[in-house]
């Protein structure tokens, strides 16, 4: 596999803030790639730096090897799918789709063959001759889709593609987009602030915070081997417990002493991150646990499936969670200001500087 | 609720009186146009022969063709320059006193520009004629196409234009494939307005049409003739300038609303 996009030390100031700030990437063909993060992490500027609408102050684009830093946006074989989905209010599904393809140079024949394969693909047909505003919110978004896709473009870009849509659209489109993704065998770059949407979608993603990538990295990857406590704390839920560190050990405020993976060498402060659902409760103490903790049961959300205890620790302002299984939490009866004690094994900890 | 009815009886019929203040005075005159004896205020039996008349006075007939003339010229440069200029404004973010003084033309009163406009045109050295009056009509048909096409693009997505240039287009393309077909019910409205308003105007065209009567307009004729008495024949072309007017009105205001919904 090669990269099909190369960023080399990207930058751009606007005003006083650093939207991007000294970002390299390679994004590989076929890829799906997605950029994820908090608003004003720079990951939209970032998009459209790739788009061509917005220019950096330093650093280059390449696409396949060719720099085009200095291209416009109508000069790149890159599309964007616009967040607001852009659709010419004023012509009907086949002639936003078709518009593409006239700019370039390709015969009618031509172009109403490609209009009417990618309407095929997209499930379009029946809505060829309506308008945008006939349409729904899913119907726009396939238009959209469409229209970028027609052209063929080596990689396409999607702002925020289902933030427009309702929750259960969003996740019945999730798939859609990764199947037309790996059918169309297109590199798509998606920007979102939703981690799950990135989670299930991509094949990696950079975490990015204050125009920076964080982290770079699979989805499990991410999720199961954070290397700060920002991309721990953004991705998923997550127990911290703050302490001073040596070695594999760190000692919290109230005496007790756990271990974790080490992530990074000579960190002092710092915090032992914990998943939810690697922790288990027991009523009697854990005699050959790595990892215990005791605490009061505070508070139990039901969720169907499985169940999140809340768990207040002493000397320690942040209530800690465990996600157990329904059956299991049947089996324990657990009740609320009950004294239990959380367990887990060193390998699910991770240790990270402050 | 007896009460809310009552208001509601009042409002209505004060409605109907501000109607029947405003447009008696025109039903008059469209119907005294078709009054058979020459005088204006008493009845003698329907004719057309005062349509007929205006027909074959050379001199209005002359002034109606130079209105046509100064109508059509000054709504096509003010509709491009007023287009023009709303799309650079919206873009700009103007502050407010700028955006203000693009009000002004249409705040001031037509004497006052009028008088203005001669006296630039004086210390210019220009010549006076229907190309002075296009120029003055310009001068304020600009400010009025420019509000009208703004309102439309209050509500234009420029992520559209984005979206053009993304797809392989460029900056010309996409303002006549994309900019220009969206916004062209404001700019249609515009012109039909800024057509109705040239038609109209007297004073800025009385002050810049200089000397002669070869750049006498309509509105100029009517106000020479009835110099001499208000004729049927008058009544009948203020109906027909009036009815072209309302048309147009009433266009401007049908194809603005269309876009809206």
């Amino acid at each position: 596999m090669s990269s099909v996009i190369q960023l080399r030390n990207l930058q751009k100031v606007f005003g006083q803030t650093r939207a991007i700030d000294d970002v390299s990437l390679d994004i590989q063909e076929n890829e799906f790639f997605a950029m994820l993060g908090p608003s004003g992490c720079g990951k939209t500027t970032l998009l459209r730096t790739i788009a061509g609408f917005e220019s950096p102050d330093h650093g280059k684009v390449l696409l396949s090897g060719e720099d085009i830093t200095p291209l416009r946006p109508n000069k790149r074989s890159i599309n964007l799918m616009f967040q607001s989905y852009a659709l010419f209010p004023h012509m009907s599904v086949a002639k936003n789709i078709a518009y593409g393809l006239e700019m370039e140079d390709l015969t009618k024949q031509e172009i109403q063959r490609r209009v009417a394969d990618v309407m095929d693909m997209a499930h379009l047909h029946e809505f060829a001759n309506r308008r945008p505003d006939q349409l729904s919110g899913g119907q726009r978004q396939r238009v959209a889709l469409a229209r970028a896709l027609v052209k063929r473009p080596k990689v396409l870009l999607l702002d925020e593609p289902l933030g427009a849509l309702d929750k259960k659209l969003r996740e019945q489109m999730q798939l859609e987009l990764k199947r037309l993704q790996s059918e169309a065998g297109i590199t798509f770059v998606m920007v979102t602030h939703d981690q799950e949407e990135a989670l299930v979608m991509a094949d990696r993603i950079a975490l990015m915070k204050d125009g920076r990538v964080a982290q770079l990295g699979s989805p499990k990857e991410l999720y199961e081997q954070p290397n700060s406590r920002f991309v721990a704390d953004f991705i998923g839920s997550m127990n911290f417990f703050d302490g001073t560190i040596s070695g594999d050990r760190i000692t919290l405020k109230n005496g007790t002493q756990l271990s974790g993976v080490v992530t990074a060498d000579d960190m002092n402060h710092g915090t032992l991150a914990v998943r939810p659902e690697r922790i288990c409760l027991h009523r009697e103490i854990p005699q050959d646990a790595d990892n215990r903790i005791q605490g009061v049961i505070e508070d139990i959300a039901y969720h169907g499936q499985d169940l999140s205890v809340h768990v207040a620790v002493a000397n320690d302002a942040q209530r800690k969670l465990a996600r157990i299984s329904a059956t299991l939490a049947e089996e324990q009866e657990l009740k609320l200001g009950e004294s239990v004690w959380c367990s887990w094994t060193s390998q699910h900890g991770r240790l990270l500087g402050a | 609720m007896p009460s809310f009815s009552l208001s509601n009886l009042y409002l209505n019929s004060h409605l109907k009186v501000v109607y029947f203040f405003l447009y008696m005075p025109i039903i008059v005159l469209m119907v005294l146009s078709f009054n058979k004896a020459g005088l204006p205020t008493v009845w003698s039996g329907f004719s057309v022969e005062w349509y007929g008349k205006l027909l074959d006075n050379e001199s209005i007939l002359n002034a109606a063709w130079n209105t046509l003339i100064v109508a059509v010229i000054s709504t096509i440069l003010s509709s491009i320059l007023g287009t023009l200029l709303a799309l650079g404004i919206e873009r700009m973010k103007v502050n407010s006193g700028l955006d203000a003084l693009l009000f002004a033309p249409m705040i001031i009163p037509d004497i006052v520009l009028a008088i203005a406009l001669l006296s630039f045109f004086t210390m210019l050295d220009f010549t006076l004629g229907l190309h002075s009056i296009v120029l003055s009509h310009v001068v304020f048909n600009i400010a009025f196409v420019c509000a009208v096409v703004r309102t439309r693009l209050k509500n234009f997505d420029y992520s559209v234009i984005e979206a053009s240039e993304d797809l392989g287009a460029g900056s010309f393309t996409t303002f006549r494939r994309v900019t220009l077909p969206i916004i062209f019910p404001g700019v249609l409205a515009g012109s039909l307005l800024a057509f109705t308003l040239s038609v109209d105007e007297f004073i800025i065209a009385f002050f810049t049409a200089g000397a002669g009567s070869s750049s006498t307009t309509l509105p100029m004729q009517i106000y020479s003739m009835i110099r001499f008495g208000v004729t049927p024949e008058i009544n009948a072309m203020a109906t027909i300038v009036m009815l072209v007017s309302f048309t147009m009105v009433f266009l401007s205001q049908r194809i603005n609303k269309g876009i809206t919904q």
